[in-house]
């Protein structure tokens, strides 16, 4: 009766054979690998956003009034709305990890050399555009990480040299981050980046289908354009298998576990946020932004300021030049990682680096931290058989935030050098010209500080030395003691 | 059927395709007045309209104190984003700075520690002095100020957009000089 009915159905359809035909489509033995689950474990996490977020958009209210709150009650009043918003987050997340893995893996495998140069291109753009949509998403959470990160992309746009203006009154939709705001952020997240992205999706599937999956590279075996489609149609004939049902079982394996994976993550960490309410005039709040921007925060922190501009706007142009290029810079040839060297260094560099910047921005040692000066007290070893004005000056330390940027006793800011034993480093002279003139990154405290503070604020930094390590003492001034003698 | 190369049917076609994109030609122009609307309709004049942020005696000499007005040209779903804080210094007298919330550097929100006099920025270490001037850290400038002027014992800005490098807290200039109150 069933296969009545299908059969009714193909009559008219006529679709059971392309269906067939796809699925059916020769791999290489050998590709039927583990190393080739994270394509199409991206194309399933895209199937979940796109299916939590449909679900998500049925309660949230894109207004800037009304957003923060509606996320409140989906993740208090809606029945497992909390747990819907973390699978979408912690979704999102996971997509940008399995999409960055799957490059890597395309990259050492010599994946994008001829013929397939236009998959790597469009598979570029989804990387960007998965990009798109995390930021988009991050304004959608309209909270005060997401007010000030936008606040962030807009000092960015104006820095554009004379277009500044009308591109970052475009990009806000008006003079202000506001409601128009996150109107136009709506529509990029959930209408022109996702149907991009279906578009793109599709042309790369289908390139991917045209083209045959990758083989297995093998050192000494060369791509050349002439003879390239030749021997990889012999070798599927020689050594291939139907991907249906010989490989795709690793993808369905690899594809639950990551959906597995994702909801064990929504499960026992929750969703994200919403944090602080979006009201600017809240500015007791230090903005950071999404795991996958933490690299990019680092970054704006350690630029150079005279060369951020340039390297601002003209740096995603070479980056992004460079990745569209690359097929056509290195087409031919090797695929195995083992004969490339230099793609492996790089690739490693650049992970290395993305890592690093992440890890530093886990702690930004660049911030001051706002409530070191009040936040801890002078440790006390420091203050132990002291004289009072030693003292005095623990607390000029103290109450002058000098802490939100130099921390002693393991507490305070790593804006600036950690203290503990500045005086091993510093002459009393040296630490006077310090404190009033600054330098070296500080702010001078000249205006600031009284002559009785600064008096007070030196004679404790120069306690700050361990104490069978002698301070340190200005040679000339002794040398002409002596000379004096 | 003609032989010249060009058939009926051909030429019926191209002119199809012709009223199509003619079409979509008409259309376009609608649509790209609508997406450029932000920039096209521009500020409406209501930038010069003066904004109070309070009288004279809520600014004690010589402190910095919060401030905060709402942005004149708010839109019906802004919620709370308009309401925009700023930092009123009074030297003394009816001499005034009024900065901006916003960092030179990236925008985000500065903080007044009025101790250490400087202002802070949480997020990539933009440090500025009490008169706006750049202190340390990687903003590119001092802190973005605004137009003011008193006026029967109240204190009053020019404000309306998001101060950007571009786009800076004075309506017309790139906040040159200092701020007047013969503004």
């Amino acid at each position: 009766m069933l296969q009545k009915v299908w059969r009714w159905f193909d009559e008219r359809l006529q679709i059971a054979k392309p269906i067939r035909d796809v699925a059916e489509h020769q791999v290489p033995t050998r590709s039927a690998s583990w190393w080739y689950v994270f394509g199409s474990a991206a194309l399933t996490v895209f199937v979940l956003q796109i299916f939590t977020g449909v679900l998500l958009a049925l309660v949230y209210v894109p207004s800037a009034a009304e957003a923060w709150n509606s996320l409140q009650h989906l993740n208090h009043d809606v029945t497992l709305g909390w747990f819907l918003r973390a699978v979408h987050g912690w979704g999102s997340n996971f997509m940008i990890a399995v999409v960055l893995i799957h490059m890597c893996q395309v990259a050492l495998f010599g994946a994008y050399k001829f013929p397939r140069e236009l998959t790597w291109i469009l598979g570029v753009f989804l990387l960007l555009l998965a990009l798109g949509m995390a930021f988009t998403g991050q304004v959608m959470r309209f909270d005060q990480d997401a007010y000030w990160g936008l606040g962030i992309g807009a000092s960015i746009v104006g820095r554009v040299p004379l277009a500044g203006k009308p591109l970052l009154w475009l990009l806000l939709g008006g003079p202000i981050i506001g409601g128009a705001t996150l109107s136009r952020f709506f529509a990029l997240h959930v209408f022109v980046i996702p149907g991009l992205l279906i578009a793109f999706v599709s042309l790369h599937l289908l390139l991917v289908l045209k083209l045959g999956i990758n083989e297995w590279p093998m050192p000494g075996r060369v791509v050349r354009r002439a003879t390239y489609v030749r021997e990889y149609h012999e070798l599927i004939r020689e050594d291939g298998i139907p991907f249906v049902p010989d490989a795709v079982w690793k993808d369905m394996f690899f594809s639950a576990a990551i959906v597995v994976t994702v909801m064990a993550c929504a499960a026992l960490f929750g969703p994200f946020g919403p944090r602080g309410y979006p009201d600017p005039t809240i500015i007791q709040t230090i903005p950071r932004p999404d795991f996958f921007f933490q690299w990019l925060y680092a970054m704006l922190a350690l630029l150079p300021p005279g060369i951020e501009t340039p390297l601002l706007l003209v740096g995603p142009v070479i980056a992004i030049g460079f990745l569209i290029l690359l097929p056509f810079l290195s087409g031919e040839g090797e695929k195995s990682w083992k004969r490339r060297p230099i793609a492996v260094v790089t690739l490693l560099l650049v992970a290395i680096a993305f890592a690093t910047l992440t890890r530093l921005a886990a702690y930004s040692p660049w911030s001051p931290v706002m409530d070191g000066w009040s936040g801890d007290p002078v440790p006390v070893r420091y203050l132990e058989g002291r004289s009072p004005l030693e003292r005095q000056g623990s607390l000029v330390f103290q109450v002058k935030q000098c802490r939100n940027c130099h921390s002693i006793g393991g507490s305070g800011g790593r804006r600036g050098p950690a203290l503990d034993r500045v005086a091993t480093r510093m002459t009393h002279d040296q630490l006077v010209r310090q404190a009033l003139q600054g330098g070296g990154n500080m702010p001078a405290y000249g205006k600031n500080l009284n002559p009785a503070e600064v008096t007070a604020l030196v004679s404790f930094l120069e306690t700050l030395h361990p104490t069978n390590q002698v301070p340190a003492r200005d040679a000339a001034a002794s040398a002409r003691e002596g000379d004096a003698r | 059927m003609s032989t010249d190369g060009l058939s009926r049917r051909d030429l019926f076609a191209k002119i199809g395709l012709a009223l199509n994109v003619l079409a979509a030609g008409v259309l376009a122009t609608p649509v790209l007045g609508y997406l450029l609307s932000p920039i096209l309709r521009g500020d409406r004049g209501q930038y010069k309209r003066w904004l109070t942020l309070g009288g004279l005696d809520e600014f004690p000499e010589g402190q910095t104190r919060l401030a905060t007005f709402r942005n004149p040209l708010a839109g019906v779903s802004d919620g709370d984003t308009d309401h925009i804080p700023c930092w009123v210094r009074r030297i003394q007298g009816e001499e005034f700075q009024v900065f901006a919330i916003n960092c030179a550097h990236l925008g985000c929100p500065v903080r007044w520690f009025s101790q250490s006099g400087l202002f802070m920025c949480p997020c990539h270490g933009g440090v500025y002095y009490e008169d706006g001037s750049r202190a340390s850290g990687p903003p590119p400038r001092g802190l973005f100020r605004y137009a003011h002027r008193v006026e029967e014992g109240r204190l009053l800005i020019d404000a309306g957009q998001l101060p950007t490098l571009s786009t800076t807290a004075k309506r017309d200039d790139g906040d040159s000089g200092r701020c007047s109150a013969d503004l």
